[in-house]
C-alpha cells in the first residue's frame, strides 16, 4: 500500500517490519534478510571488544540505505543508556536509539523507571527516542509527555517466540497512545506478527524468530507478508467477533 | 604507566592510544574509543598521549535485538 507510510521521527518509512542482527549463526545473512524482508530499520548493539577473539564489526553487514536502530542493552540504570546513546550516535549511527534498560537477568523486563528517565535526557538532545517497555498505561503517558517518538511495548519475553501474551494492555495503549506503537519482543510466527498489525499496532520488531530459523531470509519474506497482510486487514475494518453464527447466504428461499 | 581497559588495569609503555591499540593487534577499522568517558574520533588516535591513570573503553559494534 504505497500510500501507508510509516512516520516515525524524521523519516518515512514503505515497511512496518523492523528486525535485529543478534543470534545469526552466521553474518552473512544479514544482508539477505533485509533484502527479502524489505525491512528498513535495523537494531545494533555496543559491547567491549573482546581480545581474544576476531572482532566482526556488525556495520560491515548492512547496507548504507538501512536505518540503524542501536539499542542500549547491557544498561542497568538510566544514565548506563545515555551513556551509550551518545556513544552510539558519536560513533556515526545517526538519531535513532532504542532505550533498553534491563537488571532483570531471568526475564530480562525492562525497567521502566530508568527507561523513562533516559527517554527525557535523550529527546532534550535531540534523539529519536524508541523505548522498550513493559506495556503499561501510565508509563506510556509520561513517555510521551517526555518526547519518546514511539513507544515499543514488549509482547512476551525476549527470545520466548510466545507471541503476545500483553494483547489486552497493548490494546489500551493503542487506543489511548497518539504515538507509534512497535510491538517487540516475543514475536516467534509470522501469525503473531499478523495478529499485531491486526490489532492496530503500527509496526513490529522481530530478531529471534527470523534469526534462529533455519533459513532466515525465507523466514524474513513470511514475516514481511504478515505484517503487510496484517495492516492491510486493520485498514480493511476487519468484521466483529461474534459468539454466535452469522450466515453468509439468507435463511429463506430453501429448495426443500 | 598505570591505566584502566575495559574495566580492568594494566600496566603499559604505549605512547599514544593508537599505539596500544596496533600493540594489542586490534583492528581499527571495527573500533570506537571512548577516552576518559569521551568519544575519541579515530583522526586524534596516534595523537593522544596515555597518561597515568587513563580510563579507556574499546568498543565495537555486534548483534542485537
Amino acid at each position: 500500500m504505497s500510500s501507508d507510510l510509516f512516520k516515525l521521527g524524521e523519516k518515512t518509512f514503505k515497511s512496518r517490519l523492523l528486525t535485529g542482527t543478534g543470534k545469526f549463526a552466521s553474518k552473512s545473512f544479514i544482508p539477505k534478510m533485509l533484502k527479502s524482508s524489505k525491512s528498513e530499520i535495523i537494531t545494533i548493539a555496543l559491547r567491549r571488544i573482546d581480545f581474544n577473539s576476531k572482532t566482526e564489526n556488525i556495520i560491515d553487514f548492512i547496507p548504507d540505505d538501512i536505518t540503524l536502530l542501536p539499542n542500549t542493552s547491557g544498561a542497568r540504570t538510566a544514565g548506563e543508556a545515555v551513556r551509550i546513546a551518545r556513544i552510539a550516535r558519536e560513533a556515526g549511527c545517526g538519531n535513532f536509539v532504542k532505550i533498553e534498560v534491563i537488571t532483570d537477568m531471568k526475564y530480562l523486563m525492562p525497567d521502566n523507571h530508568e527507561t523513562l528517565m533516559a527517554t527525557e535526557i535523550l529527546a532534550k538532545e535531540g534523539f529519536i527516542v524508541l523505548p522498550y517497555i513493559l506495556p503499561d498505561l501510565v508509563t506510556a503517558k509520561k513517555l510521551e509527555d517526555a518526547g519518546a517518538c514511539a513507544i515499543m511495548p514488549l509482547g512476551s519475553a525476549i527470545g520466548s517466540n510466545r507471541g503476545i501474551k500483553t494483547k489486552e494492555i497493548i490494546e489500551i495503549l493503542i487506543e489511548n497512545c497518539t504515538m507509534p506503537i512497535i510491538i517487540d519482543a516475543g514475536i516467534g510466527r509470522p501469525s503473531h506478527a499478523a495478529e499485531a498489525m491486526e490489532m492496530g499496532a503500527d509496526a513490529v520488531l522481530v530478531n529471534t524468530a527470523i534469526a534462529s530459523a533455519k533459513d532466515p531470509e525465507s523466514m524474513g519474506k513470511a514475516f514481511s507478508l504478515a505484517v503487510c497482510a496484517g495492516r492491510m486487514a486493520y485498514l480493511s475494518d476487519m468484521g466483529r467477533q461474534g459468539k454466535s453464527a452469522s450466515a453468509s447466504s439468507p435463511l429463506t428461499g430453501f429448495l426443500r | 604507566m598505570i591505566i584502566t581497559v575495559n574495566g580492568k588495569t594494566e600496566s603499559t609503555s604505549s605512547n599514544t592510544i593508537l599505539d596500544y591499540i596496533t600493540g594489542k593487534k586490534i583492528k581499527p577499522e571495527s573500533l570506537v574509543v571512548e577516552y576518559n568517558f569521551s568519544i575519541l574520533k579515530k583522526g586524534l588516535w596516534s595523537t593522544t598521549f596515555l597518561k597515568e591513570n587513563d580510563i579507556l573503553e574499546l568498543l565495537s559494534f555486534v548483534g542485537g535485538g
